[in-house]
């Protein structure tokens, strides 16, 4: 298990949300549509022009900018 | 309350049918405004069922209560202080997971729950078993299925609402947060309490789980009461970051443990959206088909609207001249046919724009795209100072900046949706292009095309240059985060587009409408007094007022007959080409005004440019006006959007016609 953020991961692998370090709204916000640790993610894709990502979370697609995944640090799982 | 009224919310996470139930509850009584003080939507119903006369709220769909936005700010102070009698929270039954979460927070509010689980013909579809029963018996709710686009469910759901009024108990099932965290909730509580006039108001628990929530806007709610600075000082003995965090885990972990007893099989793929995915978003395919489906939305609007724009126009032509005819005195003829008629007409013409307008994007929205096209271009968006969202109204600013602006509503965040408001206006609209091609036409023939689209161009220009301007200081930052569901793909009903093109059509003639008419009745006065001159010549207040502002315009190679031009063409841009035709006494003769332009000693090619640049950055048109003042709310903008224009303007035009005079 390597621990990374979740901007590095590619399409197609998945991880396991350890921490989010992101402060105050944001990680508010992130808290709110289910990144929290513990949940599972799925890089889904990342836009045509490289930013944002597409993830896949308790069963829904959100998408977010590199800087904001940056703050999310996970454990990849095969 | 007399007891056949019964007060309904819906809440619910966007993108899971609010309002098509909505709609199809309230049908056609409907009333639309806005939140006290806010510039968030607030829709509202009746629905007369077996006796009750049920009134229904249509609350911001939101993700959570916990004050991040003020779309939630809205719907949970609905909640706390309105105290409806039944709040129904609609669940999209193929995402339960995540609906739950709001969930969660709801119950804490204390008020009566219905969920409605709607779309659950989809979670069958694909495989799901959901189990209703459980989730009744576990979240100690009613729950009713329900499929709000084919109309099912919904005499159920209205009985449930009549029966839950008519009890008397709570939902007594809440999220325990763990030995610690509630020991803290129940010091804060027994704070509390001492403030009977807050304990008769909110249910305590709530308010002390908001407080180690680390929500400002209960803090501001209890910062009058005695017991406030004891509670500032447990909450700074605490780390609330840390607590919030707990809490949120506390809230998933419930359901987690919970979900798996109420859905038995859930699939967590979205298998048909992942297809269609594959081929919008794809890396190579994706920005062609953006930029297909934008052009084809836009060329939609504006040709097919055309023919009717046109029928519009002859009718108000027509209503002009039937004034002229019939009405006397002719002053009363002239405030009519040229002041009010001329004025309201030149502004309806847009109405057919607007509507079909409205349609398509409500079509693009319902159907899922608009959040894969802020997806798409959030890169480039971003890097301008604006996010992905704001892309869709630059577009539309093209055709027309009014509805433009009332697209910046999908827009959340507030300081991104000012900066694409103040930017907006420098998008080259529709009614700025008949001044180019008079100007252009006859003094660049051969080079017509170029310049007209180096004018654009340069509004493009304009339009960057002053988001990254407003980014470095009036709303300074970076764009919010770009945290955006892409919900799955679904076909869109005609019966939603048309609704959300009258809605927003209607509030344009409603709004614009008034304005329009009191600003043409003002240009109409200032044109046709004093008493007895000649409608908007040199001697009337207009011309005076030209002649006394063309010192300022004198540098931009303007004379007196520009200005007063320019000065009617803030009631709508294309009026500068029909006002010129006055002042140089050839009417609507395009060809007589190029020849009465190409042989005025004061006009030349410079000046021509200069006038183009002008007319293009110059103060938005009373319409714009009139819209950005609603959507945002404040007049500070509304004159800093006017001001800010007129500068910009001035300035270019001031370097294109003295740099052009020092290069002949």
């Amino acid at each position: 298990m390597v621990e990374s953020t979740l901007n590095d991961l590619r399409p197609g692998e998945k991880a396991r949300i350890v921490k989010v370090l992101a402060k105050g709204t944001v990680r508010r916000k992130l808290m709110d549509m289910g990144m929290v640790p513990g949940s599972e993610v799925e890089v889904v894709r990342t836009a045509p022009l490289g930013d944002p990502i597409e993830f896949r979370i308790k069963g829904y697609s959100l998408s977010m900018r590199k800087q904001e995944a940056a703050n999310i640090v996970v454990e990849t799982i095969a | 309350m007399a007891d056949n009224k019964i007060r309904v919310a819906l809440t619910g996470n966007p993108n899971v049918g609010k309002t098509t139930l909505f709609n199809v509850i309230t049908g056609s009584k409907q009333h639309v405004g806005n939140w006290p003080g806010v510039t968030v939507e607030k829709k509202s119903g009746f629905k007369i069922y077996k006796g009750y006369e049920i009134e229904v709220i249509d609350l911001p769909g939101t993700y959570s209560l916990t004050a991040y936005s003020l779309d939630e700010v809205v719907a949970r102070d609905f909640i706390v202080d309105e105290k409806p009698d039944v709040v129904i929270q609609i669940v999209d039954a193929t995402n339960i997971e995540r609906n739950l979460y709001l969930t969660t927070q709801l119950m804490e509010l204390g008020s009566k729950m219905i969920i409605a689980l709607n779309m659950y013909d989809l979670a069958e579809e694909r495989g799901d078993k959901l189990n209703v029963e459980k989730m009744k018996e576990i979240l100690a709710m009613p729950v009713v299925c329900t499929i709000a686009s084919d109309n099912v469910g919904i005499s159920e759901l209205l009985d449930t609402v009549i029966s839950e009024k008519q009890k008397d108990d709570h939902h007594a099932w809440r999220i325990g947060y763990g030995d610690e965290i509630e020991s803290k909730i129940l010091e804060i509580e027994k704070v509390l309490s001492q403030d009977s006039e807050l304990a008769s108001k909110y249910p305590l628990r709530w308010l002390a789980v908001r407080l180690l929530d680390g929500d400002e806007n209960i803090l501001n709610k209890i910062s009058g009461s005695i017991i406030a600075s004891e509670i500032k000082n447990i909450l700074a003995s605490l780390d609330i970051e840390e607590y919030e965090a707990l809490m949120a885990d506390k809230r998933y972990e419930c359901i987690n443990a919970l979900f798996p007893q109420m859905c038995e099989r859930c699939m967590t793929r979205m298998t048909t959206s992942d297809m269609i995915d594959r081929v919008m978003t794809n890396k190579y395919l994706g920005i062609p088909i953006f930029l297909a489906l934008m052009w084809g939305a836009f060329e939609l609007t504006f040709s097919f609207a055309s023919p009717f724009m046109t029928i519009v126009e002859k009718i108000f032509l027509w209503l002009g001249e039937m004034a002229a005819i019939h009405i006397h005195p002719d002053w009363l003829a002239s405030l009519l046919g040229e002041g009010i008629i001329g004025g309201v007409g030149s502004v309806f013409s847009f109405i057919p724009n607007i509507f079909i307008l409205f349609f398509l994007l409500s079509l693009l929205e319902d159907s899922g795209y608009l959040a894969r096209a802020a997806f798409i271009v959030d890169r480039i968006m971003y890097k301008i100072g604006l996010q992905g969202k704001s892309f869709i109204p630059m577009l539309l600013g093209f055709g027309c900046n009014v509805p433009a602006i009332m697209a910046t509503r999908s827009i959340e965040d507030r300081m991104d949706r000012m900066a694409t408001i103040m930017v907006l206006p420098f998008i080259s609209c529709g009614a700025r292009l008949p001044i180019y091609i008079l100007f252009a036409g006859t003094f660049f023939s051969k080079n017509a095309g170029t310049v007209i689209f180096c004018i654009y161009l340069l509004g493009i220009l304009v339009a960057v240059t002053s988001a990254k301007l407003l980014r470095t200081t009036t709303l300074k930052g970076h764009p919010a985060p770009f945290i955006l569901e892409l919900p799955p793909y679904r076909i869109p009903t005609i019966k939603n587009g048309i609704r959300h093109m009258w809605d927003n059509g209607s509030m344009y003639i409603k709004k614009a409408g008034t304005i329009i008419m009191g600003g043409s009745v003002v240009i109409w006065l200032l044109a046709a007094l004093p008493w007895g001159v000649e409608y908007g010549s040199e001697n009337s207040f207009i011309g005076i007022i030209g002649h006394s502002i063309q010192p300022l315009l004198g540098p931009l190679g303007f004379d007196w007959k520009i200005s007063v031009s320019l000065l009617f063409g803030f009631v709508a841009k294309e009026i500068v080409v029909a006002s010129l035709g006055v002042l140089y006494g050839v009417g609507d003769d395009h060809f007589a005004l190029t020849d009465s332009l190409l042989a005025d000693p004061n006009m030349h090619s410079i000046t021509a440019l200069s006038l183009m640049v002008f007319s293009l950055l110059y103060m938005p048109c009373i319409a714009v006006v009139g819209i950005i003042k609603k959507e945002t709310g404040s007049w500070k903008w509304t004159a800093f959007s006017i001001a800010y224009g007129l500068i910009v303007a001035w300035l270019l035009a001031f370097v294109v016609f003295q740099g052009g005079m020092l290069l002949i």
